[in-house]
């Protein structure tokens, strides 16, 4: 199972993230655990400035910003 | 080069709809089709040329750039790259923590943050090709000017302590290096992704903003403005800027707004003051801010750039009234 985390204030954007993830997750069938990060001190703990940050398996993949729809893709495949 | 929309929207307003020339409703239908077409020509144009250059500016370069500068250079920098540098509002607080972080100091980053909404690329393209360069010079400098000087008060003032006490503990990670796609392909297909974005999230104000200028260009009397909002009343600016405080758009949306203010006679200084006020000061950003800044820290901001925003209307109003 992939672990996943959203860095962000709770900014609709950073929930929007979230949700694209899941949905692309569910769409792909891929098992995921998807949680939000909304901690500041954890978020920058990241390296990550520009917010919503996703980190997959521990690796930031992208920072600032909706990520987009192929981008998700690619994170989620094995 | 800017005649295409003007053609299109008499075309509009007097072939398609045939309305006649003068009437209320066709002035109000010409300015919203000029502005509707010309505005998102030139918003998805910019944000596609911005994103092919996408890996030259983010906040997170911008850090480096500044960090250990000294002190002048590092003003400079943060309201010059504020300017250019696009981030969501809701980034504030990571970027205003990251900036500390590094050692920049509270005046350098607050004039990044207050620079940053008030002035940025694609506005500026956007009210030059309305208004013209000479408006769209004053409006920059006022607002790099705002920013510089808003920093430097807090500089001075050490307002370091009105920061939250948890801020200035916190370590960041090393910066994330995220990989990109840097070929021709991969750029443009990132550029696409920024417009569909930007404009995805900016269409409503743009829209709402055109909207309200069509209606005043058409319907409002400029007899109307003559009274309330003349260069003779010395309330207009400041009723100008605490009418513009509760509102929010982002600076594409009050562009059209300000051109149908101007058009009918009101002086430059108020209208820019109130554009100021709807741009640089927002409820959620203030919301945001609590994170990090101490009740009177964030008391001293909103007051200081409401003062700002009226000290320009006036001077702007002195200047060139």
């Amino acid at each position: 199972m992939k672990s996943i985390k959203v860095l962000g204030s709770g900014c609709k954007t950073c929930v929007n993230t979230a949700k694209l993830i899941e949905d692309k997750a569910q769409a792909l069938g891929i098992a995921v655990e998807i949680e939000k990060v909304t901690d500041m001190a954890a978020i920058v703990g990241y390296g990550v400035m520009s917010t919503p940050g996703v980190v997959v398996d521990g690796r930031v993949v992208h920072a600032g910003g909706m990520p987009k729809p192929d981008a998700v893709e690619s994170w989620l495949k094995p | 080069m800017f005649d295409l929309f003007t053609w299109l929207a008499d075309w509009s307003a007097y072939h398609l709809l045939g309305l006649e020339q003068g009437s209320r409703l066709a002035e109000a239908v010409h300015f919203f089709v000029e502005d509707t077409a010309k505005i998102f020509v030139l918003l998805v144009a910019i944000v596609f040329v911005m994103g092919l250059f996408r890996t030259l500016l983010s906040p997170e370069k911008v850090r480096g750039y500044i960090e250990g500068r000294s002190r002048g250079m590092a003003y400079l920098l943060a309201v010059t790259l504020g300017a250019v540098t696009p981030f969501c509002s809701c980034s504030s607080v990571p970027l205003f923590i990251g900036f500390l972080e590094a050692g920049i100091p509270l005046g350098v980053t607050m004039a990044f943050l207050i620079t940053s909404p008030l002035v940025n690329e694609v506005a500026v393209v956007i009210l030059a090709s309305i208004m013209g360069w000479e408006m769209t010079a004053v409006y920059v400098a006022a607002g790099l000017g705002v920013g510089l000087i808003g920093g430097i008060l807090i500089d001075r003032l050490h307002l370091e302590r009105h920061v939250e006490d948890y801020v200035w503990k916190i370590r960041m990670g090393a910066l994330a290096e995220i990989e990109a796609d840097s070929s021709l392909g991969g750029r443009v297909r990132y550029a696409w992704g920024e417009v569909t974005d930007i404009v995805g999230r900016l269409w409503l104000y743009v829209v709402i903003g055109i909207a309200i200028g069509a209606a005043l260009h058409g319907y409002v009397p400029e007899e109307l403005f003559a009274r309330y909002a003349g260069a003779d009343n010395p309330f207009a600016v400041p009723v100008a800027v605490l009418l513009g405080l509760p509102l929010y758009s982002n600076a594409t949306g009050i562009i059209p707004v300000a051109e149908a203010l101007i058009a009918k006679g009101v002086p430059i200084g108020t209208v820019i003051a109130f554009m100021m006020s709807v741009v640089g000061l927002s409820v959620p950003e203030f919301i945001m801010l609590r994170k990090v800044l101490k009740p009177p820290m964030l008391v001293f901001f909103g007051v200081f750039l409401t003062v700002a925003f009226i000290v320009v209307g006036v001077l702007l109003n002195a200047l060139f009234g």
